[in-house]
Order: C-alpha cells, then structure tokens, then sequence
C-alpha cells in the first residue's frame, strides 16, 4: 500500500500549549494571518464510493467510479511477489517481466503495437508480496474493447517465448552487475537478509546470477499457472464506466485466467532477539546507515499507534525529529528517515541516512539515541496533537486522483481491508493517545535489537547500548 | 528539496491544458503573474511559484548558488522562524517541496484546499521577506554538500554524466551541474546568496500556479491581498541563452569503477523556444526511435539484433535555449562500445535516408492524444506543465495546439531534421567504461 499516504506530521505554534514549540516566538502577533480561519476549517475528502464484488470464478473485485476523465485504470494485483520465489529467486520478477513478450499467437511486436496504436499504456511489475498487471486507456469505444481485448490475452494467455526469457534474464544480470557499482543497493539487500534471515522476504526480488542462470521457461509457466490463478487475483478498477460495465469487463478479464486458489498464507517473519552488525568495505564518499528490526504486519492491531509514532519519529519529513536533529540541526545529512511498511507477513520498523564519512561515528550515535529516547519516553501531547492534525489534514491527498484510487483499491482487495478502512483509520488517529504511541512502541519496536548495516570505506563505531548495565558512557 | 529536477517535463502529460478544465491568466500590478486552472474531482489543489532564475543564471565560479538559495527559502524569513515553514506545512497536511534546474526555480505545496489561504500567505512571505543568517547558510551548504555526495559523487555514472554534460555545450551555463562543482560549492558565501535572492525574487519575475478545486470567484481576492502587497521591483535582464552554431565533434573517454559500460550521444538541437517547426518534427523523431516497446530501438537494437541490453532516446525540447537530443545505450553481453555506436548510427542514418512510415507516424500520435487526457488525471502535472511553459516564455495555450502541430509533420519532415541536425559536427560522443576514479 504504498500510496497510502505521504508526508506529513507535526507542529507549530499557535495556540498557548504550543508556545514552547522552538522558534514559535517569532510567530507571536498576527502572522500568518490566515492561520486562524485555516485552523477552524475542517479538511474534507474525495468520497469513494467503493463496489466489491467477486466474479463468477473467484476473482475479488473493486471498483470505483470516475466519470471526469474519458479514460480507466486497472490494476490486477496477484498474490504473486517475490515472497512466493522459493528457492527460485528472481522468479516472480522474471514471470512479470515477460508478459509483454508475447501471448496467444500474438509476438512480441504485435503486442506493442497493439498497446501503442491505440494509445493505452500497458505494465507489469512485482514487489515483495504483489505482482501486479495494469492497463491505462482511453473509455471511447473506438479504443476501449480493443484494448481490454488485448489486455486479456495478455493477462490470460502469455506464451513467455524462450528468447525472451534469454534476453530479459541477460538484463536482470545486467542489473545485478550495475548495482554493486553504487552503495545503495548492495547495502539494502545485506539489511534484509539480516531482518528476515530464513523468512521469504529476506532475499532481494532481483536473485542473484545463479539463481537467475539456473530459471527455466518451464519454471515461469508453472509459476504463472500457479500464481496468476482468477482466485489469486484482485481486480481494482476506477474510470469512466458504470456499475455494468465495470462487471462485464471484470468478468472478461477473469474468466481469461487460468483458474487455481488464493496461495496460502506466509509464516510471520519473527523479531531478532539480539542486535546484528555487519559492514560491507566500499569506496564511497559517504557511509550508508540502515537500522531495521522485524515489528508488525499487516492488520496489526498497533499499526495506527505505531504509524502516528513513526511520523513524529522519522516519516513526517522536514517536521520529524530526525530531521530536525541530524540535518536541520547538525547539517550531517541530506536525507535521513525513519519508517514501517507493513506487508502481508511482516513489517519492518527501518532507519536509513547517509553521511559524510567523517560524520559517520557520531550521526549514529545521535541517530541511535533518538531512536531510543522515543521509545523510552514516547511523544510530547504536542507532538501527537501535531501530528494528529497532519494526518488527518493529509487525508484529502490519499485518493484524489484516478491513479491513486486505483491504488487504494488493489491495497484494500489483496490485504482483505474493510471498504471503510480509510475512514477507520482516520477515526483511530484521532482518538490515539501519547500513551498508545508509547506502549506500542515499547512492545514492538527494540534499539538494542535493531540491526545496524552499513557500507562505506570504514566501519562506523557502533555505541554502546546505554541502557545496558553498568555501561556509563554517554553519547553525544 | 530541496531536489534538483534535471528532466525536463515534456512527455506524456505535456498536452493537458484543455476545454473542460477553465484556466485564468491575470498579471498584478506588481507584475506578478498568476494562472488558475480548475479541476474540482476532489477537494485538493496544488499551489507552485515559478521564478525565472536557475543555475544557467550563475556567474563563473558561483556553480550550485540557485539551488542552495532554493535551501535557504526553507530557512525562514522575518516571520517565519527556521523550520517553522515546514512544520506549518507538515502540520496542515500539506506535501511540499521545490526544484531547481538550468531555467528555473520553483516551489510548490499539495494540500486539501481549505489551506490555500495559509499557503498564500507563506509562499508570498518567503518572495520578500526571506532571512539569511551566516550559521544556516553555511549548515545548509554542509547539506548540499551531503546532496551532491549522496546523488553524484558515489555513483560513477552520475559522475560520468556530468563530466559529459560539460561537453555538450561548451562555455554556457548548461555546461556545469545544477548541483554545482564540488570545489565551487565549497566557496559559496552568505553574500552572494542573498544578492541573488534580492536580484531574482522580484513578483515580476515570478509566476504563481494553483491548479484544483478552485474558482477564480474565491481565489483572485486571495492571491491579490497576500501576493499583492509585495513590492514591485522591476524584473532583472535575463540574458537570453546564445544559440551557438554547430560546435564541432566532441569526443571522450570516460573512465570510472563501473561494472556495466555504457555510451552517450548527445546532439546540439533546437527547442520550441528556438525553432519551433523543428521541434516538433524532432519530437516525432524522437517517438520514432523510441516513443514506445514497438519503437526503433526496442525493436531492432534490443530485440531484433540484441546488440544492447537498454537504450533510449529523448529529446530535451523545452528550454530556453538550444536543447539536447540524447542517445544512451547499454550494450549486450560481449558487445563492444564501437558496435553499439555504430548501430545506433544506422538506425539515424537510416531516418536521413527514408523517411518514417506512416504507421509509425500515427502511433506516435495516437500516444500523445491519450497522454492528453491521462495527464489531466494528474493536479501537479497540470500545474508543472502550466508553470514551466510560462517560465519558458512560451504561451501555455501553446499546449492545446501541441496534438494539432505533431499531426501536421509529414515523414519527410522527419528525414529532414534527421539529415539537418543529427550531424557529427554537433554530437558529443561518450564511452564510458571501466577504470579507476579519476
């Protein structure tokens, strides 16, 4: 669900209980004048009408209406990421890569015209729990059958040619090579490894090359039967269409796939219960830090604690604390941020910055102690008020436009939320307590745990853990 | 962001102005320029202010002053202490950011719409009243300094880019990175900062976008009352960026640790601004190539002789002044540097010789009236496109005609730009391949 919302949180001041908000001083008087009206107003939203239904063979189905624009998006999303790779990683990225490849009796050039000529954009892509196939055209029926045509052969009929699969293999190589030539990626992937050690979301969506080497075009068609399955799939739709058209259309693409069952749930990835190091040597000009532990998954009952904790934390930008701290207030980073991407098994709690060299040993250590100082402590009733009111401020941005609906809809199928779940969710953020926050901070996120990656020439000082006893040593 | 924006925004959503989105175009007395579009799907809208001032703008020796004056505009003003511009925005769910480039500088906030007041009232604050205090600029500098390891300095491909960039057009502001020289950033003082600020910060030299659910019934009296009362100043001399004839062949050899070679063509053009006939014949050149999976390039060079792994064209057509056609490739495994130039050579001089058929012609248009629509689905789309056609000094109407010209091409007129402007005299080749930092 990555759409489901972006920056935001926390304060200023504006009334007395914010006054000692730093800096508020200066914005004593009437300046901004506008500020109070802004205040009294009440943010409002896109309402979305959402209908779910599941097709004759299975497949679940939302859709949303959005008659403005002459045109649809939709978004089959299958339960089909990399976190269904097994020992073949790098499958479910391969699979997804090929659909374009040819179909039917349809090449790969027929499918690209077809697409093309008629103006509508076709796309295939794969994360960690979803593989996801999308279609964007126009809904004037000189182009609307042809391209849903079009897109259900792709969907249901993929041929995956084995000189194909030789030449989007040869560019996933290609890939691996590049990426060990930046810090980033080689820094990512040892984190996860770390994070989820035996779980299936520990192995980078990518494989490595003699994962790669060792797939077969036989491999792809039984992982496609398997996992691109009607019951498997959800169907989110929004555009200009009505209620009829959208079933008819659901039904088309539906029956268009092959039928099997909704792949079984993931074991939960567990929680490290001592704190990893680890270090990769590369020459780069700055050292890349990456703090992550295993907390919650989708549908945890701390997620809205957690998420308004993590904003005034790490995930609000140039409000949160670590922003304010490491680069407002220190100027060690670009960019340094914190944050919780809950998925179908689990949910990593990530710290991630980047800093000059020489500056490693101690935006660490301040980064560390932040951390854990909100943990220990929780937020100020300003902070959460603050950030309270940015979330809910922010809501109207969640699904104002066709391709963010589209998006909210497939999160909702495939993660089985409740069609109100927004709304939900807005109403727990405005009820959370400080206390909340805290607890479910305490309870499901570890400083002393959190695993602690890093690349860059030298390996940066790893503090002690104050709250271990007998260690005295501060940090700065 | 604070974040440069190198690319310029020409593609699919360029040519969304349109008939049931109603724009207004006024001008205040202080010269400030506003444009409203109204797009009332959901209760949002998007507010931007353009500045036409960007890196091209510097003097020599002062690379990278734009974009860390763009740092400073978040560093507070005579009102709004450091920080508490962002913590305002955060605390009323607004999504803000800005972006600098060789033309431009611009700032833009996304928010539910009963906010507008508030984000007028800020953006108009931080056009005149902005503070600069020696500490935050140099602690700013320090950040950008983090920017410029974390975007260029760490990744041989960037670094390799922007040593070729240099080349392709010699001697103007277009030759050094947005970020600025390392070495030049490193000197930069709170003085010039500030002499830029007041030099360029002027109404009349801005223009201020809101796209969303707006009317210009409640909007116009707002953006009077908060942008009207800053002062008039008269708009500096903005030196029109000189149109150089063809430079020569520029050739180079890069050598960085990367793992994957690659190759960079790059051609001296013309853009909309400077030759507005043969922008659009390049911009259906550059569909032809690569306008799609079914283009030239995929087809034949990733596909059909599998000589590269990726490749693509773009053509950069909406600038000041002359622009870039690019050419980028990755070869397959075991294809040398030489082959893949040489391949990409036919596939141009294949397009001097015949022109383009019409199928081809027709898809590429077919892409560019769905992206009129598809774009319209996005509000900072709509705003962008707005914002940088006006700093451009290119009528915005400009881009309701945009489908209509492209139909107007014929093939031959392809051919032609092909024989006129992808010549040898004004490329820039690049190899860049494997070796230790230089």
């Amino acid at each position: 669900m990555k759409n489901i919302r972006q920056p935001i949180v926390r304060a200023l001041c504006v009334s007395a209980a914010l006054l000692s908000f730093s800096g508020c001083a200066s914005l004593s008087g009437s300046f901004p004048t506008s500020l109070k009206a802004v205040e009294q107003s009440q943010p409002v939203q896109r309402q979305l009408n959402i209908e779910k239904w599941q097709t004759a063979n299975g497949a679940r189905v939302l859709f949303v209406p959005s008659p403005t624009l002459p045109m649809l998006d939709m978004r089959l999303v299958f339960d089909a990421g990399s976190a269904r790779d097994g020992d073949s990683e790098g499958i479910a990225k391969l699979t997804s890569a090929l659909f374009a490849e040819g179909a039917a009796d349809k090449s790969v050039d027929d499918i690209a015209r077809g697409f093309e000529d008629l103006g509508a954009q076709f796309n295939s892509a794969s994360y960690r729990d979803m593989a996801v196939l999308e279609l964007r055209t126009l809904t004037d029926p000189e182009f609307f059958s042809k391209a849903t045509d079009l897109f259900s052969v792709v969907a249901g009929q993929p041929s995956f040619p084995q000189a194909s699969l030789q030449r989007i293999r040869q560019q996933m190589l290609i890939g691996l090579k590049r990426e060990k030539q930046v810090p980033g990626p080689q820094v990512s992937r040892a984190l996860n490894e770390i994070v989820f050690g035996d779980h299936p979301y520990a192995h980078d969506s990518s494989g490595t090359e003699s994962s790669l080497l060792a797939l077969s075009r036989t491999d792809v068609q039984a992982y496609y039967k398997t996992f691109y399955a009607a019951q498997n799939a959800v169907i989110a739709m929004t555009g200009d269409l009505t209620l009829d058209e959208a079933k008819a259309l659901a039904e088309k693409i539906s029956a268009a796939l092959p039928n099997g069952e909704r792949a079984p749930a993931l074991p939960r990835a567990t929680a490290a219960t001592t704190q990893n190091v680890k270090h990769l040597p590369f020459e780069s000009s700055q050292t890349i830090l990456l703090l992550g532990e295993q907390s919650i998954w989708r549908g945890h009952p701390d997620w809205v604690p957690l998420y308004v904790g993590n904003q005034i934390l790490g995930g609000g930008g140039f409000a949160s604390i670590l922003t304010e701290e490491v680069r407002e207030k220190r100027g060690f980073v670009y960019g340094i941020g914190s944050g919780i991407s809950p998925m179908a098994a689990a949910g990593p709690f990530m710290v991630q910055l980047q800093t000059a060299n020489e500056n490693a040993d101690e935006a660490l250590a301040v980064t560390l102690k932040l951390v854990s100082d909100f943990v220990k402590n929780g937020p100020t009733s300003e902070q959460l008020e603050s950030a309270r009111e940015s979330i809910i401020g922010s809501f109207a941005l969640t699904a104002a436009e066709n391709d963010e609906i589209v998006g909210q809809l497939g999160a909702i199928g495939f993660y089985d939320l409740p069609l109100d779940y927004l709304t939900k969710f807005e109403n727990e953020v405005r009820t959370v307590t400080v206390e909340q926050v805290r607890e479910a901070f305490q309870r499901n996120i570890h400083p002393e745990n959190l695993a602690i990656v890093s690349i860059g020439p030298k390996a940066p000082k790893i503090p002690a853990d104050e709250n271990a006893p007998d260690d005295k040593a501060a940090q700065p | 962001m604070r974040y440069l924006l190198l690319i310029c925004l020409l593609c699919a959503g360029w040519a969304s102005a349109a008939e049931q989105s109603p724009t207004h175009d006024f001008t205040l007395d202080n010269g400030l320029r506003v444009l409203l579009r109204e797009d009332h799907r959901a209760p949002v809208a998007v507010l931007m202010v353009w500045y036409k001032v960007g890196s091209y703008d510097e003097a020599p020796g002062q690379t990278g002053l734009a974009h860390l004056l763009e740092h400073m505009m978040f560093r507070g003003t005579e009102k709004v202490a450091p920080g508490d511009f962002s913590r305002m925005m955060a605390r009323f769910g607004a999504e803000e950011n800005a972006f600098t480039s060789y033309d431009y500088t611009a700032y833009f906030e996304k928010f539910e719409v009963s906010r507008l007041p508030l984000m007028l009232e800020l953006e108009a604050d931080r056009m005149h009243n902005l503070t600069i205090s020696d500490e935050d600029f140099f602690r700013e500098r320090d950040v950008v300094m983090e920017e410029r390891r974390q975007r260029t300095d760490d990744n041989p491909s960037a670094i390799a880019q922007e040593k070729l960039a240099a080349l392709t057009r010699p001697g103007s502001g277009y030759a050094s990175p947005v970020i600025g020289w390392r070495e030049e950033l490193l000197q930069l003082q709170p003085d010039q900062a500030r002499n830029w600020y007041k030099k360029w910060y002027v109404p009349a030299n801005a223009t201020v976008v809101i796209a969303g659910d707006i009317s210009r019934d409640e909007v116009e009296p707002l953006v009077r009352k908060y942008f009207g009362a800053v002062p008039a100043a008269s708009a500096p001399v903005r030196l029109t960026p000189r149109l150089a004839a063809a430079p020569g062949e520029r050739r180079a050899v890069i050598e960085v640790p990367v793992e994957v070679p690659s190759l960079y063509m790059a051609y001296n053009v013309p853009t909309l601004a400077t030759h507005p006939e043969d922008f659009y014949a390049l911009t259906m050149l550059s569909g032809v190539l690569d306008g799609g999976y079914s283009a030239r390039i995929e087809t034949k060079l990733v596909r059909g002789k599998k000589i590269v792994a990726g490749a693509g064209a773009g053509y950069d057509g909406v600038s000041r002044g002359d622009g870039l056609f690019v050419l980028s490739a990755t070869p397959a495994d075991g294809v040398s540097l030489q082959t893949v130039e040489a391949a990409l050579q036919k596939e141009l001089d294949a397009l001097a010789s015949t022109p383009p058929s019409q199928q081809e012609m027709a898809r590429v248009r077919a892409g560019v009236l769905s992206g009129r629509v598809f774009g319209m689905d996005s509000l900072f789309g709509q705003a962008m496109e707005l914002g940088q056609m006006v700093t451009l000094g290119i009528d915005w109407k400009m881009a309701d005609a945009y489908a209509e010209n492209l139909a107007k091409v014929t093939p031959e007129d392809v051919q032609r730009v092909a024989q006129q402007w992808l010549v040898p005299q004004r490329r820039t080749v690049g190899f860049i391949q494997k070796g230790a930092q230089q």
